[in-house]
C-alpha cells in the first residue's frame, strides 16, 4: 500500500529525515515512536502533502503511484488521512459543512454519489455517538473553542466519516486523559480492517496498549534505528530512548 | 494647496453655488439658504484636503479637485421599476425611499407597511412641513466649519431621507434609503443628505444603499446625521456598490444620549475611491456604540475608513471591528481615533482592524489613535494584516477540499464575521450572494453558511 524508499527531507534548510525506508501493507498497523525532534511529525506531514518541506531525495509510492507528485487534496481523495497533532481552528466555517465537503470530495473521486445535508447527518450520527461527540459540536465552527480533547476526538470522528485507506495519526494521544484515549483507540479499532492501514505516530507507549500495532519503528535523528513488534514498544517504555540513541551514535562512528 | 489653486476652486464652486441659489432661494426657507451660504464659505476657506493633512495622509483626493465635479442636473432619468427590481441590494423587502441622482422618486418608492407612528419622508418635504424640527437638528452634529466635504455637502445638499421616530415607538421594519445614480452628465456631483432622529426610548433600523445604474465617473458626497435620544436603539447600515469609476465620500455623524445604543455597519463593494467617515459622540452616561465595516476590493480600488469615537461621558462602551479583503493592486486605509474626554471614567473601548491581503501588490495602512484624558478607562486596539493562514489552508486540503475552494472558503469565513452582524435578513443574504459571486468557486461554498 505504502512504500517509502530512502526518503530525505529538509525543512528551513535543515535536514530532518535522513533516508527513511518503510513498507506498510493493507491491514497493518505500524507505530512510529521516537523522542522529540526525531522527525516523526515531519514524516506524517510529508505523507499528507505539506508543502513547506523540501524533499531532497527518495521516493514514496502509494498504491503504486508516486505520492510526492500529488497535491494534498488528491492524496485525501485517494484515501490518505492525517489526524493532526494540532488541529487547526477555522472560525466561520461550520464543522458540518467542512466535513460534508470533504466527504463529497472523497466520494466523488471514488465514483460515488454526493450526499446531501440530511443523508450526511444520518450517516454521522452513529459515529458521533461512538466517539462520544456531542451533536452540538458539529454545528459549530471547525475546532473553534474546542478543548484539546474535543479537537483530537474531532480528528478521529473525521477519520471515521471519511473512511480512509491509510490513516496517519500524528500524536493523537498527547494531552489526552485515559477516558479520551480509550475513545480515540475505540475509533481506530472499529475502523481496523484487512483493507485499511494505519501509521500511529506517538511519543508514548500508552496508546499502544489500546491500539495494538503489528510493527513498531523507532525514529531517531531522521532515521529508523530499530524496528520490531509490539514488544519493542514495551521495552521502550521501560528503558526509554537513551539506549537506542547511544547505540545509534556508536553505529554512526 | 497654493492660494491661486484655492481661489480657483473657490470661484468654481462659488459660481456653481450662485447658479443653484438662483434656482432654489425662493423655494426654501431663509435659514437653510443661510446655512448653505456659511457652509460654502467654510469650503472655500479650506478647499479639498491635500498635502500635509494628517487626516488625509493616505488618501489622495487630487482627482476630485482636478475633475471639477459639478452639481448633478436634477431631472429624474427614465428609470423603470423593472430596471432596478432584479438588482442586488435594491429591494430589501421593506419600505424603501428611492432617490435618482439625488432627487426623490415617488414613483419608484414603496412606502407601504409603515405605521403612522414614524415619520419617514424626503428631507425637502420635512423642511416644508416640519421646518422647526429640521432647523433644530440639521447640521447640528455634522459641523461644516472643520470639514471640507461636510461643508461641500451642506452647501449643495439636494435631498435625502428624513426619519423621526417619536418617543417610545418601535419601528419593526427596516427603512431603506436607496440612492441610484444614472448620470448622463459628465463629472456629476450628487449630494445626498439624511437625517435620522430617534427620540427617547425609540427603536429603528435604517439601511442606506448607493448603487449606480450606469458606469462612468461621478462623485457622491453624502452626509447622514443620527441623533439618538435617551435609551434609543438605532441600527444603521450603509452599503455602496457605486460604479468602478466613481468617488464616494460619506460622513456619518452620530450623536448619542444617555443609555442609547447605536450600531453602524458599512460595506464597501464598489467605487474607485471611497472614504467612509464615521464619527460618534457618546454624550450621555451608559451609551453604547458599535461600529463595523467590511471592504472587499480588487483592481485599483481605494477605500479609507476613518472613524472617530468620542467618549464624552462616563460609563460608555464602544466596539469597532473593521475587516478588509484586498486583492490585485487595491489599497486601503483604516484610521481609528478614540478620544476619551476628561471625566469620562469607566470608558470601555475596543477597536479592531483585520486585513487580508490576497495579492502581493495590495496595500493597507492601518492606524489606531488613542487620546485619553481620563485615568480609569479600558481602551484596547489591535490590527492585523496578513495572508491566508497556511495551516488552515493545508488542513482543508488535507481533507480533500480543492485548493481554490479552500482559499475561497477561508476568505468567506473572514468576511462572514461582519456579514453575520447584519440583522436585516435580506441585506445579509445579498451580501453573502455578493461574496459568493466575487470569490472564485464561490458557488461551491454557498452551503458553508
Amino acid at each position: 500500500m505504502l512504500e517509502i524508499q530512502k526518503l530525505c527531507v529538509k525543512a528551513e534548510g535543515k535536514e530532518i529525515l535522513k533516508g527513511i525506508d518503510l513498507t506498510v501493507l493493507p491491514g497493518e498497523v505500524h507505530s512510529i515512536m521516537g523522542p522529540n525532534g526525531s522527525g516523526k511529525s515531519t514524516l506524517a506531514q510529508v505523507l499528507a502533502g505539506r508543502e513547506s518541506y523540501e524533499i531532497t531525495s527518495g521516493k514514496v509510492l502509494y498504491e503504486g503511484e508516486d505520492l510526492l507528485e500529488m497535491a494534498p487534496e488528491e492524496r485525501a481523495q485517494k484515501g490518505i488521512f492525517l489526524a493532526f497533532q494540532y488541529p487547526v481552528e477555522i472560525p466561520g466555517v461550520s464543522n458540518t459543512y467542512f466535513l460534508r465537503a470533504a466527504l463529497n470530495a472523497v466520494r466523488k473521486s471514488r465514483g460515488l454519489d454526493e450526499v446531501d445535508a440530511m443523508q450526511f447527518l444520518n450517516m454521522v450520527r452513529e459515529k458521533m455517538k461512538l466517539l462520544k461527540i456531542d451533536e452540538s459540536l458539529i454545528g459549530r465552527p471547525v475546532n473553534e473553542g474546542f478543548s484539546g480533547g474535543e479537537k483530537k476526538r474531532n480528528e478521529i470522528f473525521q477519520m471515521a466519516v471519511l473512511e480512509p485507506k491509510l490513516a496517519v495519526l500524528d500524536e493523537t494521544d498527547s494531552g489526552l486523559d485515559i477516558d479520551a484515549l480509550k475513545v480515540v483507540a475505540d475509533g481506530v479499532n472499529t475502523l481496523r480492517s484487512k483493507e485499511r492501514a494505519f501509521i500511529v505516530v506517538t511519543h508514548y507507549q500508552r496508546l499502544l496498549n489500546y491500539i495494538v500495532p503489528d510493527c513498531v519503528h523507532v525514529l531517531h535523528d531522521g532515521r529508523i534505528v530499530k524496528s520490531g513488534d509490539k514488544e519493542l514498544a514495551r521495552e521502550l517504555e521501560e528503558r526509554g530512548y537513551g539506549w537506542l540513541e547511544e547505540k545509534a551514535a556508536a553505529e554512526a562512528r | 494647496m497654493t492660494i491661486e489653486a484655492l481661489d480657483k476652486e473657490a470661484s468654481l464652486y462659488r459660481s456653481e453655488f450662485d447658479r443653484l441659489m438662483e434656482r432654489i432661494r425662493k423655494e426654501e426657507p431663509k435659514w437653510l439658504s443661510e446655512l448653505r451660504e456659511s457652509a460654502l464659505k467654510s469650503f472655500c476657506g479650506m478647499g479639498f484636503p491635500g498635502d500635509g493633512q494628517e487626516e488625509w495622509k493616505y488618501t489622495d483626493v487630487s482627482a476630485l479637485r482636478e475633475t471639477h465635479f459639478r452639481p448633478v442636473r436634477e431631472q429624474e432619468k427614465e428609470v423603470t421599476a423593472e430596471a432596478i427590481s432584479g438588482r442586488a441590494f435594491a429591494d430589501l423587502g421593506c419600505p424603501t425611499m428611492v432617490f435618482v441622482n439625488g432627487r426623490f422618486s415617488e414613483r419608484l418608492s414603496r412606502m407601504e407597511g409603515l405605521n403612522g407612528s414614524v415619520q419617514v419622508k424626503s428631507l425637502s418635504s420635512a423642511v416644508r412641513e416640519d421646518g422647526e424640527v429640521v432647523r433644530g437638528a440639521l447640521a447640528r452634529h455634522a459641523r461644516h466649519e472643520q470639514h471640507p466635504f461636510v461643508a461641500l455637502n451642506t452647501a449643495f445638499m439636494q435631498d435625502g431621507i428624513f426619519i423621526r421616530v417619536p418617543k417610545g415607538r418601535v419601528v419593526e421594519q427596516p427603512i431603506h434609503f436607496l440612492s441610484l445614480t444614472a448620470a448622463s452628465q459628465e463629472a456629476a456631483m450628487v449630494s445626498p443628505r439624511n437625517l435620522v432622529l430617534a427620540e427617547a426610548g425609540s427603536q429603528v433600523t435604517v439601511v442606506e444603499s448607493y448603487l449606480s445604474l450606469t458606469e462612468g465617473s461621478y462623485f457622491t458626497n453624502l452626509v447622514t446625521e443620527i441623533a439618538a435620544g435617551d435609551n434609543a436603539v438605532v441600527n444603521h447600515y450603509k452599503l455602496h456598490q457605486e460604479s468602478r469609476q466613481a468617488f464616494h465620500i460619506a460622513t456619518l455623524q452620530i450623536h448619542q444620549q444617555r443609555n442609547s445604543n447605536v450600531r453602524a455597519l458599512n460595506a464597501t463593494l464598489g467605487g474607485a475611491l471611497t472614504r467612509n467617515e464615521v464619527n460618534a459622540v457618546l454624550d450621555g452616561e451608559g451609551a453604547e456604540c458599535g461600529l463595523d465595516g467590511l471592504f472587499v476590493l480588487s483592481g485599483t480600488q481605494h477605500v479609507d475608513n476613518h472613524t472617530r469615537l468620542e467618549h464624552a461621558k462616563p460609563h460608555c462602551d464602544s466596539r469597532e471591528l473593521f475587516k478588509g479583503i484586498l486583492d490585485d493592486h487595491s489599497t486601503g486605509v483604516f484610521h481609528g481615533r478614540i478620544v476619551v474626554h476628561p471625566g469620562a471614567q469607566k470608558t470601555d473601548s475596543k477597536q479592531t482592524n483585520n486585513n487580508l491581503l490576497l495579492s502581493n501588490d495590495a496595500l493597507i495602512n492601518t492606524k489606531p489613535q488613542l487620546e485619553i484624558y481620563a485615568d480609569d478607562v479600558k481602551c484596547t486596539h489591535g490590527a492585523t494584516i496578513g495572508q491566508l493562514d497556511e495551516n488552515a489552508l493545508f488542513y482543508l486540503r488535507s481533507r480533500g477540499i480543492e485548493e481554490s475552494t479552500a482559499r475561497s472558503l477561508l476568505v468567506y469565513a473572514f468576511a462572514s464575521e461582519i456579514v453575520n452582524r447584519v440583522t436585516v435578513e435580506k441585506l445579509r443574504n445579498e451580501l453573502d450572494d455578493y461574496l459568493f459571486a466575487w470569490l472564485p468557486g464561490g458557488e461551491l461554498i454557498r452551503e458553508a453558511v
